[in-house]
């Protein structure tokens, strides 16, 4: 009965995947999975019985890319592999992942599983998957409006720990004491993190949210801060501090928005990596990938090929050739992100960007973290700042009082016409930084598919 | 002239941009000549007592559960500050803690200011919250409409002594059933919203500033500002939330 109901409900998710496309209604990386289970609740666990090794990479900043290596790595060492690639990371998205890769029996075309899920739906997940390595990436502040308190989440990732299989082992990001904490309850634990200081800073972000030890309330003291709040810290109280990472980036040198040199050192072993992922951020997926490969036995010239082979997810550092102008899409989620994306751009003194904003759910309806994004790094560029999307009036009025002139701000609601007029600001043979938020990427890339600049994005 | 504003742990109350309040007062303070002197009070710190102005936003349980404790020890300064005529502008879990007190999801009880008569309990986990954006009826003359987001699990009520801030349009307010939106009472204004509230309702930002600047420089009448930037903004975030404004 099973059976029949899992062929039947993977026969619909292809079904309707194949009519979305014919239909131009989109990615169709959702609503397959959506009718899939509506048909057979259970299907995603009994599409993914069979598959070994799964592994899940969660948290706020970076899932997309570390999901894409780990999955690269597999490849690598010969395993065919699924994943849910265009980052549609709720259940309906893993289901139509797996189902649209498999035959009309249900069995998956792949042996391995790598999913990138998103925060709040791990608990629900985590026992149904049960996967072998977990990555836990960071808990930045993120869509408030839908995940309440970062410290909820944190609070739902404790309880869903205790349904992992004891064999499990998650790897953790050592320098996110948030992170560190909640993985004290995973039954085997791999830390990775940044030992190179001279990549930080030693002053915390306004954006920072987390700063207090989880048991005694007291300010955390960082030596180093990275990235928001990940870095080298200990509570004065109780003496806690960030555990040593088992994988570790050594040294760090960026290349512009171009991508990194870093020196991973593993088990002892030393191993210099050069890829196409510009930024800290990237630096983290690196060895947030690394430190999986090593949980799941791969050698580390299979991580190593994979990381210089993978190119940057749509819109995570992407270039793209338009109309004469080379276009760099960052994507810009919450203020932690974007103020590593700010930081990187300004470095390369632009021209002209774009900054697209929307407030759909994907978003978060709420635009204040605007505010918690530092836009006064831009004063003093030559540059021209075109705003757009559906807050595009919110994003001209940060930018007003982050002193920016209004005469070098022009504001197009509307997506498309936006990018033209930005592109019209752009000098021949420059760059234009594209920074939107999640949904307006997706637009981004609808228009840009629709102009024939590049391929829809069921093909990435 | 100048002006004196405090911010209250802007390390631990900071949940909704809420530096925002603060660059907007002070960006349209100087936008006018007036000097600007702000002063962050942390944790550990003494409360200043000359402040013109005194700002507290929102922050998460556990972190408005350490400012509750603090606030109290600040609390006869604070008083006396108000009765001098300093103006307090507190949003969200800043606002709870301006009132009697907050009960949190937990039944745990937190003490707070009684600076405005309004009592905060949080009805659980179990229920919903209200987030989503606002559009209201300002009830201070001159100020017209507010728009901002709300995001908050505790329901306040009104006592006798204060006035609401606002009348709901679109959003739930205080409660999501009275109709109300924040409070306020002489130079003390408590609310919700935040956007962060004050750059996209700058006649609010500028109700408080004249009353903070009233406070040592006698009847000040501020110049207009080019407010066409934040009117748009206000106008495309009302309409956001479903409502076509006319200003």
């Amino acid at each position: 009965m099973s059976a029949l109901r899992l062929a039947g409900a993977v026969a619909a998710a292809k079904a309707v995947a194949g009519a979305t496309r014919v239909l131009r209604l989109g990615g169709g990386t959702v609503l397959p999975g959506r009718v899939a289970r509506w048909l057979f609740p259970r299907v995603l666990e009994e599409l993914t019985g069979a598959l070994d090794p799964v592994v899940v990479v969660s948290g706020t900043n970076g899932k997309t890319t570390t999901a894409r290596l780990v999955a690269r790595a597999l490849e690598v060492a010969g395993l065919r592999t699924v994943s849910n690639r265009a980052g549609a990371n709720l259940q309906a998205g893993l289901v139509a992942s797996v189902a649209l890769a498999s035959d009309l029996r249900g069995r998956p075309r792949a042996q391995a599983a790598v999913f990138e899920v998103d925060e709040a739906t791990l608990p629900a997940v985590l026992p149904v998957l049960r996967p072998r390595v977990l990555v836990l990436t960071n808990l930045f502040r993120d869509q408030l409006d839908r995940y309440a308190e970062v410290e909820r989440v944190a609070e739902r990732w404790r309880g869903a720990l205790a349904s992992l299989e004891p064999t499990a082992v998650v790897c953790y990001n050592a320098d996110d004491p948030q992170v560190a904490d909640v993985a004290r309850l995973a039954p085997a634990r791999l830390p990775f993190g940044i030992e190179d200081a001279s990549a930080g800073r030693d002053a915390l972000e306004e954006a920072a949210d987390v700063r207090f030890c989880y048991r005694c309330g007291v300010a955390y003291r960082y030596s180093v801060v990275f990235l928001s709040h990940a870095g080298h810290y200990a509570c004065p109280a109780c003496g806690w501090s960030r555990p040593a990472p088992s994988v570790r980036a050594e040294s760090v040198r960026l290349v512009g928005t171009s991508g990194s040199e870093v020196l991973l050192r593993w088990d002892g072993e030393g191993f210099v990596v050069r890829s196409g992922l510009p930024g800290l951020y990237n630096v983290y997926n690196l060895v947030a990938a690394a430190a999986a490969c090593r949980a799941l036995g791969l050698p580390a010239d299979v991580w190593r090929r994979a990381a210089e082979s993978v190119r940057p997810a749509f819109g995570r550092g992407e270039r793209l050739t338009w109309d004469g102008v080379e276009l760099r899409i960052l994507l810009v989620k919450n203020p932690a992100g974007f103020n590593e994306v700010l930081r990187l751009v300004v470095r390369e003194r632009p021209r002209s960007l774009l900054l697209a904003i929307n407030d759909r759910t994907a978003d978060g309806r709420d635009v204040s973290w605007l505010w918690d994004v530092e836009f006064e790094r831009l004063q003093g560029l030559e540059a021209h700042v075109t705003v757009s999307g559906l807050r595009a009036e919110d994003m001209a009025l940060r930018l007003k009082y982050a002193g920016w002139p209004e005469e070098r701000t022009t504001v197009e609601r509307d997506l498309a016409r936006g990018l033209r007029r930005a592109r019209d600001r752009t000098p021949a043979g420059g760059v234009l930084f594209c920074l939107p938020t999640y949904t307006a990427m997706l637009e981004l890339r609808r228009v840009l598919s629709r102009w024939g600049v590049v391929a829809p994005f069921w093909e990435d | 002239m100048d002006l004196v504003l405090v911010h209250l742990f802007p390390d631990l109350l900071n949940l909704y941009g809420d530096r925002g309040n603060l660059v907007a007062l002070r960006e349209r303070a100087r936008r006018r000549g007036i000097h600007v002197v702000v002063k962050e009070v942390r944790l550990e710190d003494d409360l200043p007592d000359d402040g013109d102005l005194y700002l507290l936003g929102g922050g998460e349980d556990r972190q408005q559960a350490l400012v509750a404790r603090a606030l109290q020890q600040h609390a006869g300064t604070l008083r006396a500050a108000v009765a001098g005529g300093a103006v307090v502008l507190a949003v969200c879990g800043g606002y709870q803690l301006l009132g009697h007190g907050y009960r949190a999801a937990d039944g745990h009880q937190l003490p707070g200011l009684g600076l405005l008569d309004v009592t905060t309990q949080h009805p659980g986990h179990r229920a919903r919250r209200l987030v989503g954006n606002v559009v209201a009826s300002c009830t201070l003359p001159g100020v017209g409409s507010l728009v901002g987001f709300e995001n908050h699990g505790g329901r306040t009520r009104l006592g006798p002594g204060v006035q609401p801030l606002a009348r709901v349009r679109v959003g739930f307010g205080n409660n999501g059933e009275d109709g109300t939106e924040g409070a306020w009472c002489g130079t003390v204004f408590g609310t919700y919203l935040h956007g962060p509230v004050l750059p996209k309702n700058p006649r609010l930002a500028d109700h408080l500033l004249t009353l903070a600047l009233r406070r040592r420089h006698g009847d000040v009448r501020l110049q207009p500002l080019d407010d066409r930037w934040e009117e748009a903004a206000h106008t495309a975030a009302a309409a956001r939330a479903g409502l076509r404004l006319r200003r």
